[in-house]
């Protein structure tokens, strides 16, 4: 009984998506462009985020200390800066460590490993890498680094000035999600009222029918139900285009994403979570058919 | 069971009023073959509007049964418009469905299975004696063919009830006295009949009760009525 009823409704649906013919197909039209708003941004923000979080990972400062410098120092040195709340992680590595990396990095350079084997003693001092918790915590870290105290030991600081480049690079990240947030509500805005119009005008076609419904004694269900259904094939129709046309994009796009971060994949990432995606897209896509058709069937299908 | 009890209706368009209906009472048993009767205006289709809950009555009570019609909750119309079938002078048929699936339709809505629409929707286009036209539209059947469709659909729930508004208003005599004849016959098997006409020769011919109506009194209830112009 209710699944012949429910049954019904989305049949009914499909029938009036299918006689309205260009009204649905135009409506469709504006949230497949929604869609790819909201989806866009989606991208965006994923990949702005992994692309920053690849940048911010090759910050760090190197704190480099004489060959000379004893050890101990340099363990409480680490342990001091281990205490500072901006402080996420200090690596210390030995002198022979150091030999160790750079003997592993040019391993396929036979004149270099011939040159180290002339030099009996370890060419190399100890350093630190220490990683803030934020990017704005290198500056409080930079300054605690700059006291005398430490002079004596520390040959020299490299501290990657690309910081100050990534802070700013975050900021602009974050004032083009807000503007095209905003803009976005305006499209949402736009696209609620043509469903809300397209519901509109199909009870105002069917209202012979929607006569003959309730003469015959349909139930506001039956009577509503298949408008909703309307409302919420634009959604899933409108969603499922809006992904096959993003993820085409990234498919095209993706290989010059690489050129400017190599961890990013950018067509694994979409495939990866493309199912999560086409979700977010056809919940979003259902929500706002579901609530402008709803609005539109309680405004003027008065039972 | 159809019980009028001192009924008003009166309509409010901009700041003037019409009273279609004035103090009517009456009541109509089970089984019964009903005609109102009364000039263009006089109150039919007020009685039958107020008989389907599509207005309320400005005064009196409307009783079906044991309810009270107005105070139907809107959850409960769809039943009581599945016990009442009606059918009108224009018919009242989707265009865009054949006969078979207009019939069809108003199981739909009842919430039937598809095996029982199988079953029923033939045996009333049988009734109404257009088997063969089953798979016409609308627009392919004569006026006469379109009522009994229209006929078929309204008792596809078996009402308890049948109204018909003017049926017969559209149609040339021969088709009249079949739709007429249709009625005698589902009267017969038991289902009330409520006909609202202008047609002295039907009214006269049928020799039942004649409710008459004039400005929106009832003015004449009589057992074997006539037809009688004021
Ligand atoms: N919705 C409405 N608003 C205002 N007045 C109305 C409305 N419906 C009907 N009336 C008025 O109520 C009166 C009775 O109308 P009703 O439709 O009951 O007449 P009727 O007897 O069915 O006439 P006919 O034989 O022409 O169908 C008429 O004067 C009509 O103009
Ligand atoms: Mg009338």
């Amino acid at each position: 009984m209710f699944l012949t009823k429910l049954f019904r409704t989305i049949k009914y649906g499909f029938l009036r998506f299918w006689r309205e013919g260009s009204l649905s197909m135009a409506t469709v039209a504006i949230v497949f462009l929604v869609l790819v708003g909201f989806g866009g941004l989606l991208l965006f923000n994923a990949i702005s985020n992994k692309t920053l979080g690849y940048i911010q990972d090759k910050v760090d400062i190197s704190v480099y200390f004489k060959t000379d410098a004893n050890e101990d120092e340099i363990i409480r040195m680490q342990k001091s800066l281990q205490q500072m709340a901006e402080v996420r992680s200090v690596e210390y590595i030995s002198k022979d460590r150091a030999l160790e990396i750079f003997k592993e990095r040019n391993a396929n350079d036979p004149k270099i490993s011939q040159a180290l084997g002339v030099v009996d003693a370890n060419p190399f001092g100890a350093y630190l890498n220490i990683k803030a918790r934020e990017l704005k915590d290198y500056a409080a870290i930079n300054a605690y680094l700059d006291k005398d105290a430490f002079k004596s030991e520390v040959d020299k600081i490299s501290y990657t000035e690309s910081a100050a480049v990534i802070e700013r690079l975050k900021k602009i990240k974050t004032t083009v999600e807000q503007s095209a947030f905003v803009l976005l509500i305006f499209i949402v805005a736009t696209a609620a009222l043509i469903i809300f119009n397209t519901i509109k005008l199909a009870i105002h076609s069917n209202r012979d029918e929607i006569g003959i419904m309730r003469l015959v004694g349909a139930s506001n269900y039956f009577i509503r139900g298949p408008f909703l259904v309307e409302g919420i094939l634009y959604g899933i129709l409108g969603g499922v285009m809006a992904t096959l046309v993003i993820g085409g994009g990234i498919y095209y796009f993706s290989p010059y994403m690489r050129i400017f971060v190599p961890d990013l994949d950018g067509w694994n990432y979409f495939i990866s979570n493309s199912f999560r995606f086409l979700a977010y897209e056809a919940f979003f896509g259902i929500l706002l058919g579901v609530v402008s058709s709803y609005i539109a069937v309680r405004k003027y299908l008065n039972i | 069971m159809i019980n009028f009890q001192n009924v008003s209706k009166i309509y409010q368009s901009n700041s003037h009023e019409t009273i279609a209906l004035d103090d009517a009472t009456f009541r109509i048993l089970p089984k019964e073959f009903v005609s109102l009767v009364g000039k263009s205006g006089a109150g039919k289709s007020t009685i039958i509007k107020l008989l389907i809950a599509e207005e309320k009555p400005s005064k009196g009570k409307v009783t079906m049964g044991n309810y009270e019609v107005a105070k139907l909750k809107l959850k409960e119309l769809p039943s009581l418009r599945r016990r009442v079938g009606v059918i009108f002078q224009d018919f009242r048929l989707l265009p865009n469905k054949t006969a078979a699936e207009n019939v069809a339709f108003a199981l739909e809505v009842a919430g039937r299975t598809q095996e029982e629409i199988e079953e029923y929707v033939p045996q009333a286009m049988e009734m109404v004696g257009l088997k063969d036209k089953m798979r016409n539209f609308p627009k392919e059947l004569s006026g006469g063919e379109k009522q009994r469709v229209a006929i078929a659909r309204s008792m596809i729930n078996h009402p308890d009830v049948l109204i018909a508004d003017e049926p017969t208003g559209n149609l040339d005599p021969i088709n009249t006295w079949d739709i007429i004849k249709l009625l005698l016959k589902i009267n017969e098997l038991g289902t009330t009949i409520i006909l609202a006409t202008h047609n002295k020769d039907i009214v006269n011919f049928l020799d039942r009760r004649v409710i008459s109506l004039e400005n929106g009194r009832v003015i004449r209830d009589e057992q074997k009525g006539k037809y009688i112009l004021v």
